[in-house]
C-alpha cells in the first residue's frame, strides 16, 4: 500500500498526543503528579497541538477536504467515521479536565469524572484508527488481531516518553513515569515483533488463479496489461517495499522507536534527571514510530494486485 | 446511508463470457465515452498526451495466459464493479456517499458528498473503484444507471454501454435475482462463477468460464503443468530434486 505521508504523520502525532493526554490525566488522578499550572499548560498544550495537527494533516489526503465534516455521519458502519466522532467527542471531557487543572489546580470531584472520560475517549479514538485498517479483509497484513492493539499500545508508549520528558523538564521528575515509559516501550516492541513474525509466517493463499477463477486450467500468468501506465489502483495499492529493505527498516524502527528511548530514559532516571537525554529519547522515538508506520503501509499487500501480476497475497 | 439494505428488489448485474471475449477494449472505451458525459462526469485524465498519462476508467480489460504448453490458452478478462450484495466498499464509507440501491442493487457513489478519502478502494478486492485525480472523488461502474431507465433512448439502447458495444456478445445484462431471467439461465447453463467468493462479498456479476477445447488438449493440462512431479522422472532425477529442495530451504 502507498504510504501517504499525511496519514503517517496523523496516526503517529495524534497517537502520541492521545497517549500523553491519557497518561497525564491518569497520573494526576492516581495522585502520582500534582496538577500544577506549568505542567498543565505544557502537557495539555503539547497533547492538543499533536492531536489537532494530526487531525488537520489527515484531511490533506482527501480529494475534497472542505467536505470533511460529512465524515461524522456514518458511525453506524464505518470505523473511519467512528474515529472522527470519537476524536471530536474526546475534546469535551479533555477540555474540561484541562481547564480545571490549569485554572483550579485540581482534578477531583466532577473534574475527576471528566478526566476518566477523557482517558476512555482517547483510547477509543486510537482503537478506531487501528480498526480502520484491521477491518479490511483485502489486506492480509492489516486484517490481523494485533493491528488495533499495536496502535493503542504505541500511542501509550510514545505518550509515556513525552510525559516522562515533560515531568523532567518542568522540575518534577517521576520514577513511576520513567518506568511506565520503559514498560510501555517494551510491551509495544514485544507486540510489534510478534506481529512481524506472524505476518511473515502467514500462508499467502490468494493467487491470480483464484482471483480470476482460471486456476482450473493450470498456472495463470498475466499476458497483456489493461493499460500502459500505472493507474490509480496500481499507484495506491501497488506500493511494495523490498524484503531486504523491510528487514533493515524493521531493525531501525525497533532500535530508534523502542530500544534506544527506553535505554536513554532509564539512564536519565538513574542519573537523577538529564533533560538532554530525554530530548534525544523523544527525537529517537518519533523517528522510530514514523519508520514503523511507514513500514505498516509499505509491507501491506492488497489482493487486487494479483490481477496486476503479484505472485500471492 | 452506508448501512446495506436487507434485500434488494432486483439484482441487476452483468454476466461476462470469458470464452467469447476477444479483448478488443470496445467495452472499456464505450464505457469511458458514455460515463465521461453521464452520471460520472467528468471522468478526467491526467497528462493525456504526455508521459505518465493516467485517468479514471470504470472497466479494465486484462489478458491472462491460463495453463501451460500445448494446453495453454489466452483469456481476456474484463474487470469492473461486481455490484456485490455485501460490499465493504459501501460500509467503510464515512460520509454516506457510497450506497447500495434498494430497488435494483446497483452500488453508486454520490459525487456531491464523496470526500475522496479512498478508503472504499482499499476495501474492494476487485479494484473496481478508481480515484478521479481531477475531480477529487471516487468513480466506479454505475451499471449505466443513466441509460437503463432512460426513456429518451431506444429500447435496445437501454443497456449498459459496455454491453451495447461488445461485438462478440460476451457481455450480458439482466436481473440475476430472478432465477427465470435470461442471464440467470445462462449462468446455470454455462457454470457461471463468482470472483473470490471466499472473501464473502457475494458479487452479483458472474463470469462464464472458457469452454473446454475441442482437441482435448486441456485434459493434458495437469501433466504439462507440473513436470517436476510427473511420473516419468527417474530415481536419480527424484534424488536430485529432493537435494535441490533441501538445499533451497
Amino acid at each position: 500500500m502507498h504510504p501517504a505521508y499525511s496519514v503517517i504523520f496523523f496516526t503517529t502525532a495524534s497517537g502520541a498526543g492521545y497517549g500523553l493526554l491519557s497518561l497525564l490525566l491518569l497520573f494526576a488522578l492516581l495522585g502520582l503528579v500534582s496538577p500544577d499550572v506549568w505542567l498543565g499548560l505544557t502537557g495539555f498544550g503539547l497533547a492538543f497541538v499533536l492531536i489537532v495537527a494530526g487531525l488537520l494533516s489527515s484531511t490533506a489526503h482527501l480529494g475534497r477536504p472542505e467536505r470533511a465534516w460529512r465524515a461524522f455521519s456514518q458511525w453506524r458502519s464505518s470505523w473511519l467515521s467512528r474515529e472522527g466522532v470519537m476524536a471530536v467527542l474526546t475534546f469535551a471531557p479533555a477540555g474540561i479536565a484541562a481547564l480545571g487543572w490549569v485554572l483550579l489546580g485540581e482534578v477531583s470531584g466532577a473534574l475527576a469524572w471528566a478526566g476518566w472520560a477523557a482517558i476512555l475517549c482517547a483510547g477509543m479514538t486510537v482503537y478506531c484508527t487501528g480498526m480502520i485498517y484491521a477491518s479490511l479483509k483485502t489486506i492480509r497484513q492489516w486484517h490481523h488481531p494485533l493491528v488495533a492493539l499495536n496502535y493503542v499500545v504505541l500511542a501509550l508508549a510514545t505518550g509515556a516518553v513525552l510525559l516522562d520528558t515533560l515531568l523532567t523538564m518542568t522540575g518534577q521528575p517521576s520514577r513511576q513515569a520513567t518506568w511506565t515509559a520503559v514498560a510501555a516501550l517494551a510491551i509495544a516492541l514485544a507486540l510489534k515483533l510478534a506481529y512481524w513474525a506472524s505476518i511473515d509466517s502467514a500462508n499467502k493463499s490468494y493467487t491470480v488463479g483464484r482471483a480470476t477463477g482460471l486456476g482450473r486450467f493450470g498456472k495463470v500468468q498475466p499476458l497483456d496489461p489493461p493499460h500502459t501506465e500505472p493507474n490509480f489502483v496500481m499507484r495506491e495499492m501497488g506500493y511494495r517495499v523490498g524484503r531486504k529493505h523491510a528487514a533493515r527498516l524493521r531493525l531501525i524502527a525497533a532500535l530508534l522507536g523502542f530500544i534506544l528511548p527506553a535505554v536513554l530514559l532509564a539512564i536519565a532516571e538513574q542519573a537523577g534527571g538529564a533533560p538532554w537525554l530525554n530530548s534525544i529519547a523523544v527525537a529517537s522515538a518519533a523517528a522510530g514510530v514514523v519508520v514503523e508506520r511507514w513500514l505498516f503501509f509499505a509491507e501491506a499487500e492488497h489482493v487486487v494486485m494479483l490481477y496486476y501480476g503479484a505472485g500471492a497475497a | 446511508m452506508t448501512t446495506l439494505p436487507q434485500t434488494t428488489a432486483k439484482k441487476l448485474g452483468l454476466v461476462i463470457d470469458l470464452d467469447t471475449c476477444v479483448g478488443c477494449q470496445a467495452c472499456a472505451t464505450s464505457c469511458k465515452e458514455w460515463n465521461t458525459g453521464g452520471y460520472s462526469a467528468p471522468l478526467t485524465d491526467q497528462n493525456p498526451y504526455g508521459a505518465d498519462q493516467h485517468g479514471a476508467w470504470l472497466n479494465r480489460i486484462h489478458s491472462f495466459e491460463a495453463g501451460e504448453g500445448d494446453a495453454s490458452r489466452t483469456v481476456h478478462f474484463p474487470r469492473s464493479c461486481l455490484h456485490c450484495e455485501e460490499p465493504d466498499c459501501v460500509t467503510v464509507c464515512p460520509t454516506g456517499a457510497s450506497y447500495k440501491r434498494e430497488e435494483d442493487g446497483i452500488v453508486l457513489v454520490n459525487p456531491d458528498t464523496c470526500i475522496g478519502c479512498k478508503l472504499c478502494s482499499w476495501a474492494c478486492p476487485y479494484g473496481a473503484r478508481e480515484y478521479d485525480y481531477g475531480h477529487g472523488v471516487m468513480k466506479k461502474c454505475t451499471l449505466c444507471v443513466d441509460r437503463i431507465y432512460n426513456d429518451n433512448l431506444l429500447p435496445e439502447d437501454r443497456v449498459p454501454a459496455c454491453v451495447r458495444a461488445c461485438p462478440t456478445g460476451a457481455r450480458h445484462f439482466g436481473d440475476l435475482g430472478d432465477p427465470s431471467s435470461e442471464v440467470s439461465q445462462l449462468v446455470r447453463r454455462r457454470g457461471g462463477f463468482d470472483l473470490l467468493p471466499e472473501m464473502g462479498y457475494k458479487p452479483v456479476n458472474k463470469y462464464l468460464p472458457p469452454r473446454e477445447r475441442r482437441d482435448g488438449r486441456a485434459a493434458n493440462a495437469a501433466s504439462t503443468a507440473l513436470p517436476e512431479s510427473g511420473g516419468g522422472a527417474s530415481r536419480l532425477d527424484k534424488l536430485f530434486g529432493w537435494a535441490d529442495r533441501l538445499l533451497s530451504r
